[in-house]
């Protein structure tokens, strides 16, 4: 089973409270894999925020052609980050050759391109590095976009961590919304793609559970936008489903959570907006949930929200003090970073809720 | 050697043999009286006795008439194997036998010069049926919980009505950020997926149809299960067309279009909506047939409801003057969703076919967003009266075209906009809430069923040739006739009853079957659910292949 977990704070933090926030709920999952995402950068990437960062471990070879490609389309790294390699004997861990972090300006035919113009630009950019690099594993390319960074990696969370001298806390590789996910996506093959947490085009999303309408979801996403592929893991359905309700059909986000657990058709029937909800759970029936599910996400703003299934088959819990505010599954990863919080204030949301957090760190509860 | 007349018909020809014991009978004679074909008589037979009357034995015999029960011989008055004369028999005197050596089928040509007529399913079984190599094999434990089929809530319920693509709903975000709908929808009605399949009231008795219909008013009324009836062609009684009770009754038009002057003049005196109209176009047990309502059972009433004489009622293979596709949708489709205002969905009920689905996915693309539902009814569907010819040699079996039609909506990113719901055998071993789930994991969102609603209110026929008389008129339990004495065996109030629990019994099986996969909604098109033993099943519906 996954465990997932989410920080989001007034301050930029380090990964390495990402990793003790996991770190504790280790009984809870495989120690299969590790993957991050931090977003809202600081430190040394603080003042590149309106420029894209590439996000992508790679053999040489596909570091070569990546950089051909990006080259080509006009694309100049300002600036990049190495990861300090720890490379001790003994580590489980299943390293790429090269992980590559490089922010980039945007060619200058899109100088006074428009947002969506650039958005669009992005998105393909990354889809044709993934293909590129697809042939003999050549390369994984997680993210390519402005204020997002994304490490994943095969292995045991601790020696990943230690991999990449994570656990030295320092305010160069920081971050004010960190979401983390321990373990592989061990139904189907492990493949780098197939950790959470998930990127498309600001958005970002991790969860936990089985998907039990995977195959309906997946057979409905691939006809809807050319960036819903992969499917290495039957949780990336609920990022293209939160994609497609808040970016392509410009819905709020309380409508996401109507299309993913729609309420019982009695229940609709009560509603003064019952028009509107059977309408949406008519016309986006292949894109319910249907299993045990937790979600974590995040919004291109920065806004993070967690909701589960429509039973509460897989728990979440949300602490917080003044200044950060954590999701986790299991409420001893909370117990770890910020053991001084006042835990009777902790939320656990319940089957019908979704749990809003704004930049002011306001946690709002939305009913169903 | 002694001559014979060699083409004469003896019981050794006809389907099913007479079985009597002389000396078990009592000679009561409710075998003769009970029997709708007339295909028991009595006779007196000289028989031999041995006997003896002194104290000591001294068998004498002697030569006596005496009366018996015996099969008659003739092609109008076959036997069926209804099996009623064993039923009623107190003594267990008497009894049909299948008989392996009929001729029936050369003699009905041979002598009749014409095809043989009859009613029920295809008789002739090709295959082992593909549903039963199907089974639920993709179990929730572990990685997810299984649920509690008694605990747990689930939604039961499938769509009749045209469901937009979801870049075509017409709301807005409003200021308060709620969304708003900003113009119309097509009418879609959310009702139980297993539907009392269109039989019409001329096809069915008049106590048979009412039991029908007070089994659906007391499922919506009492078990708060939605079921829905479609009336079949013809028509219905005017005063349940102005009860509040037709909101659960799908109105139907074929190509007779019986019925319907009576069903329009009754428009401004309804109080509720029909749940749908339902435009047959063809029929999986006689496809590319008309319906067939044989004079015998065009009844005084029937006359009355669909304004015709007593004579054959044929309908023709085709809605006249319908040319395309595109014509239907523009005509049949538009003008029945205008004569409910756009209130009322309308659905298409076709015969599977090879082309099936160049059928839908001409649907599929109709612009203005009124066909309602795609009805498929495959080569195993019941009919009241067809030819034998078609029953049993034409049509397509229904799981792979069914499968074939969601396939294609998937391919299109159109699942579920018109509704696709399945018919042809399901049931037929007695596992309709197994076999509406398999083709509901297949891509169907409901299925419908006519032959097991009968079964359920006790018809005996099978698709073993027994009994299928229901052309006849001399059905003889009451389902299918016309005939007051014949009528009257049929027990309104428990046929209604064994419906409703047959409802309520599968219900509950449907729960079971959701609850192992995890799922608390129907799972349309989960075919990751199932699993097969036969690798061409696995390779055709595109399933798991499992051994």
């Amino acid at each position: 089973m996954c465990r997932i977990g989410a920080i989001k704070s007034l301050n930029y933090t380090h990964p390495s409270q990402a990793l003790q926030l996991m770190q504790s709920q280790q009984k809870g999952h495989d120690n299969s894999g590790f993957a991050m995402m931090m977003q809202d950068l600081g430190g040394i990437f603080a003042d590149y925020k309106d420029k894209p960062t590439l996000s992508m471990a790679a053999t040489d070879e596909g570091v070569h052609i990546a950089e051909t490609l990006l080259s080509e389309a006009g694309f100049h790294r300002v600036h990049q980050w190495v990861p300090q390699i720890n490379a001790q004997p003994g580590l489980d861990i299943e390293a790429m050759p090269n992980y590559v972090y490089q922010t980039f300006d945007f060619p200058k035919a899109f100088a006074n391109a428009s947002q969506e113009e650039k958005e669009a630009l992005l998105v393909a950019t990354r889809l044709q590095l993934r293909a590129a690099l697809e042939p003999n594993d050549m390369g994984f390319v997680y993210s390519f976009w402005p204020d997002v960074l994304t490490l994943k990696e095969i292995g045991d969370p601790r020696d990943i961590g230690t991999y990449f001298n994570l656990w030295e806390s320092d305010d160069k590789f920081v971050a004010k919304v960190i979401t983390a996910q321990c373990r592989q996506n061990t139904n189907y093959d492990i493949v780098r793609y197939a950790a959470h947490p998930f990127f498309l085009q600001g958005y970002t999303l991790l969860a936990n559970g089985e998907n039990t309408f995977y195959q309906k979801n997946k057979e409905f996403q691939t006809k809807l936008h050319d960036g819903y592929l992969g499917f290495e893991s039957d949780s990336q359905c609920f990022l293209y489903s939160l994609h497609y309700v808040h970016q392509q059909l410009k819905w709020p986000l309380p409508y996401y959570k109507h299309v993913i657990t729609p309420l019982p058709f009695e229940d609709i029937a009560k509603r003064d907006d019952k028009e509107v909800l059977l309408g949406i759970r008519q016309s986006l029936a292949h894109l319910e949930i249907n299993g045990p599910n937790t979600i974590i996400g995040v919004l291109p703003d920065n806004t993070m929200f967690t909701c589960c299934d429509a039973k509460k088959l897989r728990p979440v819990v949300v602490g917080r003090d003044e200044e950060t505010v954590v999701i986790s599954s299991e409420v001893c990863g909370i117990n770890e970073i910020l053991p001084e919080r006042d835990w009777e204030a902790d939320v656990y949301p319940d089957e019908r809720e979704v749990l809003v957090i704004d930049d002011k760190l306001e946690v709002q509860r939305w009913k169903q | 050697m002694e001559t014979m007349k060699c083409l004469d018909v003896t019981p050794n020809d006809l389907p099913w043999k007479i079985v009597y014991d002389a000396h078990r009978c009592t000679m009561c004679g409710s075998c003769v009286a009970t029997c709708p074909f007339g295909s028991l008589e009595v006779k007196v037979e000289r028989r031999r006795m041995i006997f003896s009357e002194g104290d000591f034995p001294e068998p004498k015999s002697r030569f006596s008439a005496v009366p018996v029960i015996k099969q008659v011989n003739n092609l109008k008055h076959y036997c069926r194997g209804c099996g009623s004369c064993e039923k009623v028999c107190p003594n267990d005197a008497i009894k049909a036998d299948r008989n392996p050596d009929t001729r029936h089928p050369l003699l009905v040509r041979m002598h009749g010069g014409d095809s043989i007529k009859r009613g029920g399913r295809k008789n002739i079984a090709t295959q082992e049926r593909t549903l039963d190599k199907l089974v639920v094999g993709r179990i929730s434990q572990m990685t997810d919980p299984s649920l509690d089929a008694n605990r747990h809530t689930f939604d039961v319920l499938a769509p009749f009505g045209r469901v937009l693509d979801p870049t075509k709903l017409k709301v807005e975000v409003g200021d308060d950020g709620k969304l708003k709908t900003s113009g119309p929808a097509p009418p879609v009605n959310w009702i139980y997926p297993i539907m009392i399949g269109d039989m019409s009231i001329g096809a069915l008795s008049t106590r048979m149809w009412e039991a029908m219909a007070m089994a659906t008013a007391y499922l919506n009324e009492e078990c708060g299960l939605p079921v829905r009836m479609c009336s079949g062609e013809g028509g219905m009684p005017e005063k349940l067309m102005r009860s509040k009770y037709l909101k659960y009754m799908i109105i139907q038009i074929a190509s007779g279009h019986f019925g319907w002057n009576r069903i329009i003049k009754a428009m401004p005196h309804m109080i509720e909506d029909p749940a749908g109209v339902l435009i047959k176009i063809g029929q999986g047990a006689k496809p590319g047939d008309g319906g067939m309502l044989q004079a015998a059972k065009v009844a005084e009433h029937i006359q009355a409801i669909r304004g015709v004489p007593k004579a054959d009622l044929l309908s023709p293979p085709n809605h006249q003057g319908l040319y395309s596709i595109e014509e239907s949708v523009q005509k049949m489709f538009l003008s029945f969703n205008a004569a409910f205002k756009f209130r009322v969905p309308v659905a298409i009920k076709v015969s599977a076919s090879a082309t099936s689905v160049s059928v839908y996915n001409n649907l599929v693309r109709d612009p203005y967003n009124i066909v309602g539902g795609f009805f498929l009814d495959g080569i195993d569907g019941g009919t009241g009266a067809a030819q034998e010819v078609s029953l049993d040699h034409t049509g397509h079996p229904i799981v792979s075209k069914l499968r074939d039609c969601y396939q294609a909506s998937v391919k299109q990113g159109r699942q579920g906009q018109i509704p696709l719901w399945a018919a042809g055998g399901l049931g037929k071993t007695g596992d309709l809430a197994a076999d509406a789930f398999k083709m509901i994991c297949l891509g169907a969102n409901g299925i419908f069923t006519g032959k097991m609603i009968m079964q359920m209110a006790g018809c005996v026929g099978n698709d073993q040739g027994r009994c299928n008389a229901c052309n006849t008129g001399q059905c003889p339990v009451g389902i299918a006739t016309q005939i007051p004495q014949l009528v009257h065996r049929l027990d309104v109030d428990k046929a209604a009853q064994n419906i409703v629990n047959s409802f309520l019994a599968m219900d509950h099986e449907l729960r079971k079957l959701m609850a192992p996969i995890g799922n608390s909604s129907l799972p349309v098109g989960r075919s990751d659910a199932l699993v097969t033993t036969d690798k061409n099943v696995a390779d055709r519906l595109g399933i798991q292949y499992a051994c």
